[in-house]
């Protein structure tokens, strides 16, 4: 294989990876702090991007219709607290408000954050809706429910953006030409902010009293109330952080390939192999599996274009048997 | 400060605590031992919402029966718990940080202050602080509780066994500490196995066995009295042979 | 007989009651139900969660299609065929996945699931490649052909019903119960003699050759196979049958499937008419359905239909029991030795230099304060923890690196802290785990219930321990009702029932009243009056020092004294050691004074 070839399949990799990173580390830090394996991502992702396409056509999609919806159930869940409540229907109003505005609008700077905020309420209302009240079921329970919020989710996205293939416009036009190889603007965009928000998060994590706050939770619970740090509204953060995270990946990644409303579920997969690679822990770690899987998947479809994700899926075998070597196991854990 | 008039507290089906009252007033510092099983943690487990609790307390006038933990340290009530539940992964220095999270989220000034105050307390937490909690010794760990307990502002502070697990020369760095605490004027309820170090500190204690108050008074009056022994040692009630 | 009849009933009826495509519905309902037995099997009882059941059912589908279509031999060789190879592939990926921890095994299971299924859609020399294998030929009984649904429903309920009567005697035998206990219970069962990996792994192997036949099923039903059915999807929604019909009971497989099975079926005739245009919408009112399902019966929807079901009031077991096994029982000198016995946690030892000697028939307290390593004494001699320094012998035999489930800690017994019981199961059910060394049937001869003598003979010993401690009465309750002090009692049956000559009580006092306190003295003092040597480690010094014949006190993991009750509570470095010592600058006085009174 010559070099350009060889950076050509470097690149791709680095781009996949650097979306799949985003994805694993939004799923463990949900994982972490609420034990909710939240295979909903996929759509959490891809909704933004698919609302966007729809607000440029200058239409308001059922995503908003959604968003507005479940804030109001929620705001019914509270309805005994009223300090609560209000709030969250003022938001729904805002909700659908917003997108009535955006959707007359044309520049990408508004309507690109737009997109994103519109659907995080999703993420953030299922989380209150469905887990709230069984935060201390099994894992196997939680993840069962995340199916079917996925099911109901995707189903959604069908109703809401039809079966065909969407693709919004990019933020960057054109390529420019690295080390010989042409690479989209866009995708250098998608690195950019791929790294931002890593960097972002992993500032969050080490820097803020917040961010503290979560891996405190996700350590250990008991130790975390008795700072005063409630475990419902840590779980609430990180489900929002989950959103958000998603929402963006897909936002970047949704102009270089098409986006419907089925895509989510493959990219919630992958992040969630990359999460495992990283056995749900550390985040750096999960940076590198998330890399290390792009990079395998793109240069072995070069190589052996039908084996390359069965070789990804070996590999983790070894990797969780030694991670989790050790211990006389004698518990019956979930 | 405190008012407890009629505690129970069960885990379950377990009643661990029955019908005990007690009271703190502010500044004092009075302690709870009793053997082992007593309900002592329970006790506090019951009053700081981590257990399910019957009766009335109340912090400052404010009920707290029923609250929840986190909002419990809000009204400035701290437990230091029996097994510390430090944030193993993260620094000395987060770990007390996060004790203050409440007056953080608040945006309380002090808190910086209180960072110092609680290194000078305890200097090795100072030398320590880049260290991770889940590195330091056992005395340096009920160090960090404490310290942690204490960045939280609390109106009354509880201690689930300080002493557990340590060896005498760090035990008595931190009575020494919790010396100055009161000698500044802090509130503590201090639950202790170790009666004769719990006296050494308290003004006044309250004696627990088999989930109820069997005894109380100055301390000064309880270190004489042979009940406590007895209750210790099992020679007050004898099972029937 | 009153389950048989109806039972009968609606398996002949029923082709006559549905129509032609509906029968194809319950035929698919009725493969999917197999491959659930296996989910409810390993998730529900062992607490194994499988993401990869369908990948066994792939196998047993391409067994058998390779079989029967490539060599031209009979379907019933392919079902031969596809039970050898999803075992064999069980075996060897359980042995790699059960001995992970926590969450790491479910991943494995998903990751070999999709690596399977990756690799069986890209190989080369895969038998019909990625299209697949047509025409099958169909399964032939006694010279008919199963070509239409209804023939094939004869064939596919009757191994329905048979499986589920083979799983129901499963969980009612040694090796179900063993199982079940994995889920909840893992170290009792492992005390009484459960190796919890191999149980693992026999039940994984079972519930894969359950998918294959599925898998056998499944392709001389559709007569074709192709690598497309047999992917990760399709494990999660066995698993979402599992959940939804009940994961943990037998029936619960067949109403979770036949649920998702019918739903998909329905939702596509009737959502479309409801929208006003066709589409894919029956995935939302499958999500929205399941998620009510999960919000309003968590269990599953047969423990909720079982409710209304009538009981059956068991029968009291009758006749002989198990044989004693007189372990550790022969000859002089103590029954249980401790020598040097230690344990360092990397630079902490919590236990040092620690010897001790029971002699039989003897009641010895082992005591201390709070952190005296008395909970680790305890570990190191039934093998929860491994000793770093001495030695343990029991009657002689050196059990000292030996883990709880290994044969030669027969004899001893034990209790836990916080009871350790099945909660959902009934008494004489909890008990009866207690029997696990004392009987041998395989996982075999339980499915096919040729251990009924044996079964038996187990309960009435069961019954008989219930009966020493007093809890005859409650046999058939469930465990988790009981009040602490019958709970502990009934933990104290279990140990009984191992027929022990050695029984090791760990804090049976703990969070009982006065009354409850009396009456357990009462027993144990019983116990060691018809012969029982007891270790009890307790912190309630009202009944140790009142029922035992001799005391050890341990603090900061030594020894501190020993001796009988009453010269040890008069010892002063004993009170000292519990009543504590002051911190430095406070007066001897203090504690002299205490040690006058």
């Amino acid at each position: 294989m010559d070099q350009t070839v060889f950076l050509f399949l470097l690149s791709d990799g680095v781009i996949s990876g650097a979306i799949y990173a985003l994805i694993a580390v939004s799923l463990v830090l949900t994982f972490n702090v609420t034990r909710v394996i939240a295979v909903f991502v996929g759509e959490l992702a891809v909704f933004a991007p698919l609302t966007y396409a729809v607000l440029l056509t200058g239409k308001v999609p059922g995503t908003v219709w959604l968003s507005a919806a479940m804030l109001v159930l929620w705001a019914g869940l509270e309805r005994e607290r009223p300090r609560t409540a209000l709030p969250l229907l003022g938001a729904a109003g805002a909700t659908v408000g917003l997108a009535y505005l955006t959707a007359s609008a044309t520049s990408p700077w508004l309507l690109w954050p737009a997109a994103v905020l519109l659907v995080l309420p999703i993420g953030a209302a299922a989380y209150r809706v469905f887990y709230q009240p069984k935060l201390s079921e099994t894992v196997l329970f939680l993840l069962i429910q995340a199916v079917g919020i996925h099911f109901v989710l995707q189903g959604l996205g069908l109703v809401f953006f039809g079966p065909e293939q969407l693709r919004p416009p990019p933020l960057l036009r054109g390529t420019i030409t690295l080390l010989g190889v042409p690479v989209a603007r866009q995708a250098l965009l998608v690195l950019l902010f791929a790294f931002l928000v890593l960097a972002l998060l992993g500032w969050l994590f080490n820097f803020t009293v917040i961010g503290k706050a979560l891996r405190a939770s996700a350590m250990n619970r008991r130790g975390a109330m008795l700072m005063g740090i409630d475990p419902f509204r840590a779980g609430m953060t990180a489900f929002l952080l989950t959103s958000l995270v998603a929402g963006v990946a897909g936002m970047l990644v949704a102009p270089i390939t098409n986006v419907a409303y089925y895509s989510g579920f493959s990219l919630g997969i992958k992040g969630f192999v990359v999460a495992i690679l990283a056995g749900f822990a550390s985040y750096p770690l999960v940076i590198a599996g998330a890399l290390f899987m792009a990079l395998v998947e793109s240069f072995s479809a070069f190589y052996a274009s039908a084996y390359r994700e069965v070789l990804v899926f070996a590999l983790i075998l070894p990797v969780l048997f030694w991670r989790s070597v050790a211990t006389l196991d004698l518990g019956g854990d979930e | 400060m405190l008012e407890v008039a009629g505690l129970s507290v069960r885990y379950g089906k377990v009643e661990a605590v029955r019908e005990v009252s007690l009271a703190v007033a502010k500044g004092e510092v009075v302690t709870l031992i009793g053997p082992n099983g007593a309900g002592k943690t329970s006790t506090l487990n019951g009053l700081m919402g981590l257990a399910e609790a019957g009766g009335a307390a109340s912090l400052a006038g404010t009920s707290i029966v029923g609250a929840r933990p986190q909002d419990l340290v809000g009204l400035g009530l701290v437990l230091v718990p029996e097994r510390r539940e430090l944030f193993a992964g993260m620094t000395v220095r987060d770990n007390l940080l996060l004790g203050a999270f409440r007056r953080v989220m608040r945006r309380d000034d002090a808190v910086g202050e209180s960072l110092e105050r609680v290194y000078e307390l305890f200097p090795r937490l100072a030398e320590r602080r880049r260290q991770y909690a889940g590195t330091l010794s056992g005395g340096e760990q009920q160090m960090l509780a404490i310290g942690r307990g204490l960045m939280a502002d609390p109106s009354l502070l509880m201690l689930d066994e300080p002493s557990l697990g340590l060896a005498p020369r760090v035990m008595a760095d931190i009575f020494a500490a919790l010396r100055r605490l009161k000698e500044e004027g802090m509130t503590i309820l201090l639950v202790e196995q170790n009666a004769v170090a719990a006296f050494g500190l308290a003004d006044r204690g309250y004696v627990l066995d088999g989930g109820r108050i069997v005894l109380e008074g100055e301390t000064e009056a309880l270190a004489r009295d042979p009940q406590v022994r007895a209750s210790y040692l099992g020679l007050r009630r004898g099972v029937a042979s | 007989m009153r389950v048989f009849v109806p039972l009968a009933v609606a398996y002949l009826a029923l082709p006559a009651l549905l129509p032609p495509f509906q029968m194809t519905v319950l035929g698919f309902a009725l493969i999917a139900t197999m491959v659930v037995y296996g989910i409810n099997l390993i998730t529900g009882r062992a607490g194994i969660t499988s993401l990869g059941q369908a990948a066994f059912m792939g196998f047993g589908a391409y067994a058998t299609a390779i079989v029967s279509s490539r060599l031209g031999l009979s379907p019933w060789l392919g079902l031969l065929a596809a039970l050898l190879l999803a075992t064999a592939m069980a075996a060897v990926l359980g042995a790699l996945t059960v001995r992970l921890k926590g969450h790491y095994l479910p991943l494995a299971t998903l990751a070999w699931q999709v690596a399977i299924f990756i690799l069986m859609g890209n190989l080369d020399g895969l038998p019909g490649g990625r299209t697949g294998l047509r025409n099958l030929p169909p399964i032939d009984v006694l010279g008919r052909e199963l070509t239409s649904s209804r023939d094939f429903y004869y064939l596919a309920a009757g191994m329905v019903l048979v499986c589920g009567w083979l799983l129901t005697n499963l969980a009612r035998s040694r090796t179900g119960r063993a199982t079940m206990a994995l889920r909840g219970d893992a170290p009792a069962a492992a005390s009484f003699g459960v190796d919890p990996a191999a149980q693992r792994l026999k039940a994984f192997v079972l519930a894969a050759a359950l998918a294959g036949v599925g898998g056998w099923l499944y392709a001389h039903f559709l007569r074709f196979v192709n690598p497309a059915p047999f992917d990760l999807q399709a494990s999660i929604v066995f698993l979402i049958m599992g959940v939804v019909g009940g994961i943990a009971t037998v029936p619960g497989a067949f109403v979770g499937a036949l649920l998702v099975t019918g739903l998909e079926d329905v939702l596509r005739d009737v959502l479309p008419a409801l929208f006003g245009r066709g589409g894919n919408y029956e995935i939302i009112a499958f999500g929205l359905l399941l998620l009510g399902i999960l919000h309003f019966a968590p269990q599953g929807l047969w423990p909720v239909v079982a409710r209304f079901l009538p009981r059956r009031r068991p029968s009291l077991p009758s006749g002989p029991g198990l044989p004693p096994t007189g372990a550790g029982r022969a000859g002089a000198g103590p029954l249980l030795e401790v020598e040097g016995l230690g344990k360092r946690f990397g630079g902490l030892e919590a236990v040092s230099d620690l010897s001790l000697a029971i002699a039989p028939g003897e009641i010895l307290g082992l005591i201390g304060p709070n952190g005296a390593g008395k909970t680790t004494t305890f570990n190191l001699i039934t093998g929860f923890e491994r000793p770093t320094a001495g030695a343990v012998r029991f009657g002689g035999v050196d059990l000292t690196r030996t883990r709880p489930f290994d044969d030669r800690r027969s004899g001893i017994a034990r209790t836990f802290q916080h009871p350790h019981l099945l909660l959902d199961a009934t008494l004489l059910d909890n008990v009866l785990l207690g029997t696990f060394r004392r009987t041998r049937a395989g996982m075999l001869a339980s499915l096919f219930r040729l251990d009924a003598k044996e079964e038996a003979r187990a309960r009435v010993t069961g019954m008989e321990a219930l009966r020493r401690v007093g809890l005859a009465d409650l046999a058939f309750e469930l465990a988790g009702n009981l009040p602490l002090g019958n709970q502990r009692r009934l933990e104290i049956a279990r140990a009984l029932a191992a027929d022990p000559s050695l029984l090791l009580l760990d804090e049976p006092a703990a969070g009982l009243r006065d009354a409850e306190k009396l009456e357990l003295a009462d027993l144990i003092r019983q116990l060691a009056a018809e012969g029982m040597t007891v270790l009890l480690v307790e912190h309630d010094m009202d009944l140790v020092m009142n029922l035992v014949d001799r005391v050890i006190v341990m603090n900061y993991g030594r020894k501190l004294a020993e001796g009988p009750p009453a010269v040890v509570q008069n010892d002063p470095a004993v009170v000292e050691a519990y009543l504590g010592k002051p911190a430095e600058d406070v007066h001897g006085d203090a504690e002299a004074e205490l040690a006058d009174a």
